[in-house]
């Protein structure tokens, strides 16, 4: 049905685009900002004005982050937390799903509860720090894996998926002899792909992200994550501007190469990020499904 | 339809003893073991952990559990102590709750006027870059989001350019040295990472519309803009209420890694919400048990509240917590 537009319509049309386009700025530019101030001159920057193109090219900072053994390092965890992370997250977490789609288990409800009501309720930092400090899991590179080897929160998307799926699919297998666990990796897990995938993803950049169990959990720097890192370079800004602006200015100048300096953080910020924007346009449909599966069945 | 399904699965009554039943799923209990163990020690263990916020918790060296028994039982104390005696109760809930409310003041309304905008967008291509580019801060950790505000806001930054090349200010204003920037400064940053993201959940709300109803509104003549106000709106108000109530359950979760990583010394007094408080006192300082009486305090309400509004936000069926 085509209906001619109004005065009214044409109205319509302009405030919606321009608050879009409003929306686009406010999400796009702080990232190219960032992007101006990394590849800018570092006592450039300080002198103010910078706003939609850098004046003073300079790329150095980016070969200072990048040869940088204590942050090539870092990402080197990082990375090593999301290779080994994830497997092992959605591997024990849909395993606990799919044990959790058979009503007929004797205690099935009781098991239930005991992991939905960690979502509710939990210890909190303090006595899970003393946890983990009994467990040997301070300073240990499984204190990364650990605790996320389950969440309750993606347990119950993939279990409501799973339960989801047609009772005949398992019956064959059942009436050829094969027990629970053959069923599970033979016949749930592959059709469970889709759900798997955008679980997966989830966890993957949860664990990219995540730098407060690195920053409390860890002392040795050899273990610490890109992002702890990455807070450690803020901190030492935080403290840099705090002292007399002007002793810090001409501080932050004279040592350009500092980590304090602008480009310096500023390059660290666009290369933890790169990582997610370049996984991002391959994969934001499954991120898309992630929040509609929380919502629609949460 | 899949309540029906599971209603009559569960009318077929198991057969054979308890003990044949649970050998005939013994390859489940297989599975099932490793969840156990670990939600044993991942959150059981931390959960027992928090009858240190009962006692004189002093490490002397001994296994946890076992130091709980050497260390002094002192009841209440603690929590007597964050409450009426610290002086700083009233600071703390001050902190949290303007910031929870600034919060929801903004990310509630955020999304919504984005996804109404969003589905009169009729630009396939345009529509699509401002959705992908929209979501993309909701998936960057705390750390990258702080540095880009630290250095936006910074005195030679950006805004204070901006605002002073247009003649708003006279000179850059330090937004981190004036704790009464801060709430704001968390509020504006929770909405920023989460509004794009967040309007996926009406955008999808609003397909679900009978289009029937926009055919009648086209009928009688309505323009394009009371069909927005008028039909999908209250459309929408299901979905914004139970928002809103999960929001206000949350109340207590002001956030931790934002002030943690966006607090100073200066502007402390502005930060502290509960998580960080408890943090600092109980892990910084090293008062532990005071420390986990404040975590505990702040759970059991949290607690308390979550099942509350996940009883109301049940009678909105299809979208409760759980």
């Amino acid at each position: 049905m085509k209906i001619k537009q109004t005065a009214s319509d044409w109205a319509m049309d302009i405030i919606c685009v321009s608050v879009m386009v409003i929306l686009f700025i406010i999400t796009f530019y702080p990232f190219w900002y960032v992007f101006i101030v990394s590849i800018n001159d570092p006592s450039d920057t300080m002198r103010g004005g910078l706003t939609l193109l850098p004046r003073v090219f300079n790329g150095s900072a980016y070969g200072v982050i990048l040869k940088d053994s204590e942050f090539l390092h870092s990402m080197f965890i990082s990375a090593l937390r999301v290779i080994i992370g994830t497997p092992i997250s959605l591997i024990f977490t849909s395993m606990l799903a799919y044990v959790l789609t058979k009503k007929e288990l004797v205690g099935y409800k009781f098991f239930r509860k005991i992991f939905v009501f960690t979502m509710y309720f939990g210890g909190g930092i303090i006595p899970t720090y003393m946890i983990y400090k009994m467990l040997g899991l301070i300073d240990n590179f499984w204190v990364y894996i650990i605790p996320s080897v389950i969440s309750v929160y993606y347990m119950i998307l993939i279990n409501s998926y799973m339960g989801s799926l047609p009772k005949e699919l398992e019956e064959s297998a059942y009436i050829d002899g094969a027990n629970d666990i053959v069923v599970f990796a033979r016949i749930i897990l592959p059709v469970s792909v889709p759900i798997m995938a955008t679980i997966g993803l989830f966890v993957a950049i949860n664990q990219w992200n995540s730098f407060f169990d690195s920053y409390l959990y860890t002392s040795r720097q050899e273990l610490k994550t890109l992002q702890a890192v990455m807070m450690n370079i803020l901190n030492q800004y935080k403290t840099a501007s705090l002292t007399d602006s002007a002793a810090a200015a001409a501080n932050a100048a004279k040592q350009n190469t500092g980590t304090s300096s602008d480009s310096i953080r500023m390059t660290a910020t666009i290369v933890s990020t790169i990582p997610i924007i370049l996984v991002y346009p391959f994969v934001q449909r499954y991120f898309v499904s992630g929040i509609m599966m929380g919502a629609v069945k949460g | 339809m899949k309540k029906m399904v599971r209603a009559s699965a569960e009318k077929v009554r198991p057969r054979g003893s308890l003990k044949a039943r649970m050998y005939k799923q013994r390859y489940l209990y297989i599975m099932l073991l490793p969840a156990l163990i670990w939600v044993l020690f991942m959150c059981y263990m931390p959960m027992f952990g928090l009858y240190m916020a009962f006692i004189d918790y002093v490490p002397d060296g001994t296994p946890f559990f076992q130091s709980f028994f050497g260390s002094d039982f002192v009841g209440l104390k603690w929590i007597n102590y964050f409450l009426f005696e610290s002086g700083d109760f009233y600071k703390v809930m001050r902190n949290t709750l303007a910031t929870s409310l600034l919060t929801i003041i903004f990310s509630i309304p955020a999304p919504i006027i984005i996804a109404l905008m969003l589905n009169e967008i009729r630009m396939r291509r345009f529509k699509k870059v401002v959705q992908t580019v929209s979501y993309l801060p909701y998936f960057i950790s705390w750390v990258v989001v702080a540095n880009i505000f630290v250095t936006l806001l910074s005195q030679e930054g950006v805004i204070n350019s901006i605002c002073m090349k247009i003649g708003l200010i006279d000179e850059p204003i330090r937004y981190f040295q004036n704790g009464k920037y801060f709430w704001w400064i968390i509020a504006i940053a929770n909405t920023w990472k989460g509004m794009g993201y967040n309007s996926i959940i009406y955008l999808s709300a609003i397909t679900g519309i009978d289009n029937a109803i926009y055919e009648a509104s086209m009928v009688d003549g309505a323009t394009r803009f009371q069909k927005m106000i008028y039909i999908t709106l209250p459309s929408l108000k299901d979905t914004i209420v139970i928002m809103l109530i999960l929001a206000v359950g949350g109340i207590l979760n002001a956030g931790f890694e934002q002030q943690l990583l966006l607090q100073n010394t200066q502007i402390l007094d502005y930060a502290l919400v509960i998580d960080l408080y408890s943090y600092k006192f109980g892990i910084q300082e090293a008062m532990y048990s005071y420390g986990a009486a404040v975590g505990l305090f702040k759970s059991i309400i949290s607690f308390i509240l979550l099942v509350i509004v996940n009883n109301i936000s049940r009678k909105f069926d299809s979208a409760h917590i759980m």
